[in-house]
C-alpha cells in the first residue's frame, strides 16, 4: 500500500519544482536563523539568491559530520529552543556526539516518513508493530514510534533486549510487523529456531530493519527463518532518524523520501557530483526541517541513485543498499572500490569465510589487486585445475562487483588475521611519493 | 576395497612441507607413498599413509587444509608395458586419469600404482572386469 500517493508518486517535473522551492526557501532560513550556516555561506561565496534552479545546488558549501560536532549542543537550531519538542543524540562512539533537535512539525514529518515505510511493509491501522529499536537518545525507537502511531497503527514498544519476554510478546501479542536492526532480528530469529518454533508459529509477516549494514544473502537468511518480507530502512540521526528511505516490496533499492529530503551523490575525493547510478558518498539535505536544517550533508555512507521508476508505482528516486563508507574507500585503477563489496561478494561463495586480505600494489604503473582468501575444506580440492577453477570462480564475483579484475589467492586457514580486534584487511603497497 | 589419499594445501613457503611431514611423523604415521602438485601460489601434497586418522587430526592442529579422496591404487607388473595396459583398460571405457604416481615395493614383484578418476565407481567397474590387481587398503598395510 501507498501511504502517500500525491507525494510517492509525484511526476518528475512537479517534483524538482517544489524541492526547488523548498531548498530556497530553507537556504534563506538557515542563513537568516543559523550564524553557522551564515559564516560557511559567506565564506563560501554563496548566497541564498544564487540557488536559481537544481542545478546551483553545487554551488552551496557542504556540511560535515564535523561541523555538527563543533555545533554541540544547540549550536544549529534554527528556532527557539522553547519550539524544540523532542531531541536525539548519536552516540558520539567516534568523537563529540550529534545532537539533533525536533519542533512538533519535524516529528510529524518524521512520522510521516516512517508511515510510508511501515505501509511499504503492508503495515497499517491494523498493524501490530514490535518495535525492537532501542528507545532513548537514538533515533531508531521513537522513529517507528511516530510512524505507526501517525498511521494509527498498534505500537509495542519493545526496545532492544530480554529476548524471552520479546519472544513470548511476540506469540502472545501476534505482532506481525518488526522493527529492530538487522543483526538484533537474526539474534531473536536464531532464539526462535532454539526454542522449537518455526516461521508459521508466530505471525510475522514483514520485517522493517536498518540502523547498520547488511547484505542480501542476511535478508534472504531472515526472509526464511522468520517468514517475512525483510525491508531495509536507511535514516541517520543527523538528517532526522530512521525513514529517510525505505525499501517497498521490489526490493530494489531504498525510495528516498523527496518531498522532504534532497539527495546527491559525489565523488568524495573531488567532490563533484555524480551520475544516476554511480557510487559514490550520499549528501543529503533537510528541505523542509524546521528546528534544525542541514545543508548538504556528507554522510559518508556509499551507494549509488537509480531515477528508473519502480514496479510498485512510486516515482521517488531510490537509493542502492549502503555497501561502505567513504572512510574505507580505495581507489584502484581509477575506480573506487570499498573493502565491503569484496566482502559481500566473498561471502556469496559457499564454503568462504569473511576472512579474506586485499592487497594493493603497483609494481610499475599499473594498479593490481589480490584478494587472498582463506581455505576450508569445504572448498579445498586434491585437483589443481578446479582450485584454480575455484579461484577463478571468487575473482569473477569479485569483478562483477568492483568492475575491475583482480587476482585471488587461496592461504591455508587462520593465516589471516581474525575479524575480531582491528583486523587488517587491506594492505595498501603502493607507493604515492 | 577403497583406498583413501590425503590431500594437504600447502601454500609456497618456506617450510611449508616440512612442517606437514614433521606433523605426520611426530605423530608416528608412516608415509607409504606421496606426490605433490604444485602450481606457482601454491601446492598439493597428496599421500598415503599408514593411518588416515591420525595423520589428519596431526595436521589439523598444524592448521592445515586436508582432504580424503577415493583413489584407485593397482598393482601392475614391474616391466615395461606394465602401466601401460592398465591405461588401455581405462581408455577403451574412455574414462579420463585426473592424476596418478608409482611406488614400487620389495615386498611384492608389482609396482603400486594410485589413480585418481573423475568418477571412482566407473573406474573401479573398468578395472575389475579386466581383472586387474586392485589393492585394498589392508593390502596395501602389508606392503
Amino acid at each position: 500500500m501507498i501511504w502517500n500517493e500525491n507525494a510517492e508518486c509525484m511526476g518528475r517535473e512537479e517534483k524538482e519544482e517544489m524541492q526547488l522551492a523548498l531548498f530556497q526557501q530553507q537556504v534563506k532560513r538557515v542563513y537568516e536563523n543559523v550564524p553557522f550556516y551564515k559564516k560557511k555561506f559567506d565564506d563560501a561565496g554563496f548566497h541564498p539568491d544564487d540557488l536559481k534552479t537544481l542545478e546551483d545546488v553545487n554551488k552551496i558549501p557542504f556540511t560535515t559530520k564535523d561541523d555538527l560536532r563543533q555545533a554541540y549542543p544547540f549550536g544549529l537550531f534554527a528556532v527557539s529552543e522553547d519550539d524544540i519538542v523532542e531531541i536525539h543524540s548519536t552516540s558520539g562512539t567516534t568523537g563529540t556526539p550529534v545532537v539533533s533537535g525536533y519542533t512538533q512539525k519535524d516529528i510529524d514529518i518524521w512520522g510521516e516518513c516512517t508511515a510510508r515505510a511501515i505501509a511499504m511493509a503492508d503495515g497499517g491501522k491494523h498493524s501490530k508493530i514490535h518495535n525492537s529499536y532501542g528507545y532513548g537518545l537514538f533515533t531508531g525507537g521513537f522513529g517507528i514510534d511516530h510512524g505507526a502511531k501517525a498511521m494509527g497503527a498498534t505500537v509495542i514498544p519493545m526496545s532492544s533486549g530480554n529476548t524471552a519476554r520479546q519472544l513470548k510478546i511476540m506469540e502472545d501479542f501476534q505482532s506481525d510487523i518488526l522493527t529492530c536492526t538487522p543483526s538484533y532480528a537474526m539474534y531473536l530469529a536464531e532464539s526462535l529456531e532454539k526454542e522449537g518454533f518455526g516461521p508459521d508459529e508466530i505471525s510475522l509477516h514483514a520485517g522493517i530493519f536498518g540502523a547498520e549494514m547488511w547484505t542480501e544473502e542476511m535478508r534472504q537468511s531472515l526472509e526464511s527463518k522468520l517468514g517475512i518480507t525483510a525491508h531495509n530502512i536507511y535514516g541517520l540521526t543527523e538528517i532526522i532518524g530512521p525513514g529517510v528511505a525505505t525499501e517497498c516490496k521490489e526490493q530494489c533499492g531504498l525510495h528516498i523520501q523527496e518531498d522532504h529530503f534532497f539527495a546527491e551523490i559525489i565523488d568524495p575525493k573531488t567532490l563533484e557530483n555524480l551520475e544516476d547510478g554511480e557510487t559514490g558518498e550520499l549528501v543529503l539535505t533537510t528541505l523542509t526541517r524546521e528546528g534544525m536544517p542541514v545543508i548538504r550533508f556528507r554522510t559518508k555512507d556509499v551507494t549509488a541513485l537509480r531515477r528508473e521508476k519502480c514496479d510498485c508505482g512510486r516515482t521517488t528516486v531510490r537509493m542502492d543498499r549502503i555497501t561502505g563508507r567513504t572512510d574505507d574507500m580505495l581507489k584502484i585503477k581509477g575506480v573506487m572500490v570499498y573493502p565491503s563489496q569484496i566482502e559481500a561478494a566473498i561471502l556469496q561463495i559457499e564454503g568462504l569465510t569473511a576472512n579474506y586480505q586485499i592487497h594493493v600494489s603497483r609494481p610499475k604503473t599499473l594498479d593490481e589487486i589480490e584478494v587472498k582468501v582463506e581455505t576450508s575444506p569445504e572448498v579445498f580440492s586434491d585437483e589443481m585445475k578446479k582450485i584454480e577453477e575455484f579461484e577463478r570462480r571468487i575473482a569473477r564475483k569479485i569483478q562483477s562487483a568492483i568492475g575491475i579484475s583482480v587476482d585471488v589467492t587461496l592461504v591455508e586457514p587462520e593465516s589471516l588475521p581474525r575479524s575480531e580486534g582491528k583486523a587488517i584487511r587491506v594492505i595498501d603497497e603502493r607507493n604515492f611519493d | 576395497m577403497s583406498v583413501k589419499q590425503l590431500s594437504v594445501f600447502l601454500e609456497n613457503k618456506e617450510g611449508k612441507l616440512k612442517k606437514a611431514v614433521n606433523a605426520m611423523s611426530q605423530a608416528g604415521v608412516n608415509i607409504r607413498a606421496l606426490s605433490i602438485a604444485d602450481s606457482s601460489k601454491y601446492g598439493i601434497l597428496r599421500l598415503i599413509v599408514s593411518d588416515n586418522e591420525t595423520a589428519i587430526k596431526a595436521l589439523k592442529e598444524e592448521k592445515f587444509t586436508v582432504k580424503e579422496t577415493d583413489v584407485i591404487v593397482v598393482g601392475v607388473k614391474d616391466e615395461p608395458n606394465g602401466l601401460n595396459t592398465m591405461l588401455e583398460i581405462l581408455e577403451k571405457k574412455s574414462i579420463n586419469v585426473e592424476y596418478l604416481y608409482a611406488f614400487v615395493s620389495s615386498k611384492t614383484e608389482e609396482a603400486i600404482v594410485v589413480v585418481k578418476i573423475e568418477n571412482y565407481e566407473d573406474g573401479v567397474k573398468a578395472l575389475e572386469d579386466a581383472n586387474a590387481n586392485l589393492l585394498s587398503k589392508e593390502d596395501l598395510a602389508e606392503l
